[in-house]
């Protein structure tokens, strides 16, 4: 691994863009719940998610497999099936309404409004048509013009996204292409729209360190230039920290914490971030045991009562009248700080932090 | 691409030549009397004898071979007893025992009888079976595909040869079994091979519906379609043209190498509904002793097989850009 993926991330994370108070969420996620029904129950994969993301800004979502971040944002695309999938709430994308959207709007919001990148361009890319053609069938479906014209814009996607001899790389198949490139091919394909929110689903999962760096890169110029909302789907910190403005971080399908990336890498205030930040090892200094979270993420099938976390938190005994058992915590300020929430029953998490998890962090 | 081509068919014409060396010995060394059914119940030992020598049947077996290659490349000359000489141009085959007719002629006759029945239901299962497959993965678990995986179930459960005689028996309402060569009515040489290319094509539709169904669902859950719909595209070109381009290129595959298959298949279908083709031609050849026929319609079946192998090949290469030949 490179080193700017294992340092500790509260070293690194950058100062986010101040917030102002009149900035307008481009995305807004209200109460979303996205089940399936399945013959064993009813998988219950996202439970009453919220948050909203003005235009210019990166989210970062984090949280382990299953954890609801990969389903959520794929809502926001509208990309469940409708007949096996139950979603309630509201998804508002530039004021649009996303959820119970007809078919023949959400063709039109797809791709153009939103676009969303992958995780593995290999298996993301049609293997049977070119570049160029896919490129193209993006911009055609959107924007009534010739084929010619729609690739000329394909050709001067792939150079945007640093793709070199565009031209002759544009009637290239997948195959012929390495994998960053091909992730970059998958950028251009998303952005050949120019939509106003990307939603990037742990784009640098599947590439090799040093590509990663250059994607994370690109993505973050393109978002400038473009002012575009990102959501950045990732459970990689390091990446967190190069990347985001704020983050969000998801646990059995809910959001547990909620604020601007440097407080969250730097102070956080839910058990469950502690536990992620425990579990990333230190490349320099003495190494020392990691101290990873006890048990895995709960069935989406069968939660526990009161906090999803509970039967994980070594702090749960803290909490008076057995409340983490009982009662479920809201998404609230937990601290001074208004600008951040967190889903936890601890009055003083902010002090637990610096005086128990703080000097056991690697 | 030239180089493979020709690689392929030196290859191509190795099978051929062993499958012949093979069936020669097969058929010509086995204990059989050509000489015997060619003259009759009444034969005096001479004539036996003069027949077996015009026929070069007293040769030795490696001779043999040998004249009967040299007679598919630069044709043969038989003598008779009594001096007559009898040209047999390339590629030559020699003549049918029973008949007198040449072979090669027999088989032209014949052949495209038999493409027509295996062409035109190929037509008719791929068309169907890819149909229904589609539209049964596209609905995956509704009625339609439930009915669609059951009765292809049932269809593939009969033996082939009991629904071609159920429907030769039965089924009035096609035209009766005839040929007519194409050139000559193209109308009744549809209607004449429809009941045909019905049963084939049904029974074998089954299979197909299976297949791309199978290959069908796999597609539909890969990344590159959650792709295309991410685009903004409607759902039927997300299914027709992203789905369908990937996910019927293996049955494509299949198909290929079923039509070269259904030669055999064709035994029965001509048998049931009196077609004159080669798989009439063969069995007829098979209870008549009638040993060049036999032998032709073996190495026809050979030449067809192979190049459908290297023609499915060559086609892939155009369906899959992932695949190089060389």
């Amino acid at each position: 691994m490179s080193d700017q993926t294992v340092r500790a991330p509260q070293t690194v994370a950058r100062t986010p863009r101040a917030r102002s108070a009149d900035e307008q969420a481009y995305l807004e996620v209200s109460d979303l719940h996205v089940h399936f029904p399945t013959q064993d129950g009813v998988v219950k994969a996202v439970q009453g998610l919220s948050y909203s993301l003005p235009l210019g800004r990166t989210l970062a979502i984090v949280g382990e497999s299953g954890s609801g971040k990969s389903v959520s944002s794929m809502a926001v695309m509208g990309l469940h099936d409708r007949k096996s999938t139950k979603i309630t709430g509201s998804i508002k994308v530039g004021g649009k309404e996303i959820v119970g959207m007809s078919e023949r709007a959400m063709m039109s919001f797809r791709g153009a409004d939103a676009a969303m990148i992958f995780q593995d361009p290999q298996s993301s890319l049609h293997p049977y048509f070119t570049i160029g053609d896919q490129i193209m069938e993006s911009y055609r479906s959107h924007n009534r013009t010739s084929k010619k014209a729609a690739k000329e814009r394909a050709i001067e996607m792939l150079d945007r996204v640093g793709i070199p001899n565009p031209k002759r790389r544009v009637d290239q198949y997948p195959h012929e292409f390495s994998g960053g490139m091909r992730q970059r091919a998958m950028i251009a394909m998303a952005l050949v729209n120019d939509p106003k929110l990307l939603i990037a689903d742990e784009p640098t999962t599947a590439l090799d360190v040093t590509v990663q760096a250059q994607i994370l890169d690109l993505i973050a110029d393109l978002q400038r230039d473009f002012g575009s909302a990102v959501v950045f789907i990732t459970h990689d910190l390091g990446v967190v920290a190069e990347i985001a403005d704020d983050i969000l971080v998801m646990y059995a399908g809910n959001a547990v914490e909620h604020g601007p990336v440097d407080k969250i890498l730097g102070s956080p205030l839910h058990p469950y971030t502690w536990g992620l930040l425990e579990s990333i090892p230190a490349v320099s200094g003495t190494p020392g045991p990691l101290h990873p979270i006890p048990g895995s993420p709960p069935s989406l099938l069968a939660m526990p009562s009161g906090c999803s976390f509970n039967p994980r938190c070594e702090f749960r005994e803290r909490v008076k009248d057995d409340l983490c058992r009982t009662l479920r915590p809201d998404l609230i300020a937990r601290t001074a700080d208004t600008g951040r929430a967190s889903r936890c029953h601890l009055h003083d998490p902010d002090r637990v932090f610096e005086a128990e998890v703080l000097p056991r962090l690697p | 691409m030239l180089f493979y081509i020709l690689r392929r068919l030196a290859s191509a014409i190795s099978v051929v030549i062993v499958t012949l060396i093979a069936s020669f010995a097969l058929f010509f060394l086995a204990p059989t009397d050509p000489a015997g059914v060619i003259c009759g119940n009444r034969c005096t030992p001479e004539r036996i004898e003069a027949i077996n020598d015009s026929l070069g049947l007293d040769e030795p077996a490696i001779t043999q071979i040998g004249l009967y290659m040299k007679g598919i490349v630069v044709g043969r000359t038989y003598t008779t007893a009594g001096g007559v000489v009898t040209e047999c141009p390339a590629p030559c085959l020699g003549y049918s025992y029973t008949l007198g007719q040449p072979v090669t002629k027999m088989l032209a006759d014949a052949l495209p009888v038999t493409l027509s029945i295996v062409l035109g239901g190929a037509v008719v299962y791929f068309g169907v079976g890819v149909l229904t497959g589609t539209l049964a993965a596209k609905n995956r678990g509704s009625t339609m595909d439930k009915v669609a995986v059951g009765t292809s179930l049932l269809v593939n459960s009969v033996p082939y040869f009991v629904v071609a005689l159920l429907v030769a028996l039965y089924a009035t309402v096609f035209p009766p079994a005839q040929y007519t060569p194409l050139l000559t009515n193209p109308w009744a040489w549809a209607s004449g091979l429809l009941a045909a290319w019905m049963t084939l094509g049904l029974t074998n539709a089954a299979s197909y519906t299976r297949y791309s169904r199978a290959s069908m669902i796999e597609t539909l859950g890969q990344d590159y379609i959650r792709t295309a719909r991410s685009k903004g595209i409607s759902e039927r070109r997300v299914v027709y043209r992203h789905g369908v381009r990937a996910g019927l290129t293996p049955v494509v595959t299949i198909l290929g190498l079923d039509v070269a298959f259904q030669l055999t298949n064709a035994i029965f279908t001509e048998s049931i509904f009196g077609l004159p083709g080669l798989g009439l031609l063969s069995i007829r050849a098979f209870y008549q002793y009638d040993l060049p026929v036999l032998m032709g319609t073996v190495l026809l079946g050979s030449v067809v097989l192979v190049l459908m192998n290297l023609v499915v090949d060559i086609v892939y290469t155009f369906l899959d850009p992932r695949v190089r030949l060389g």
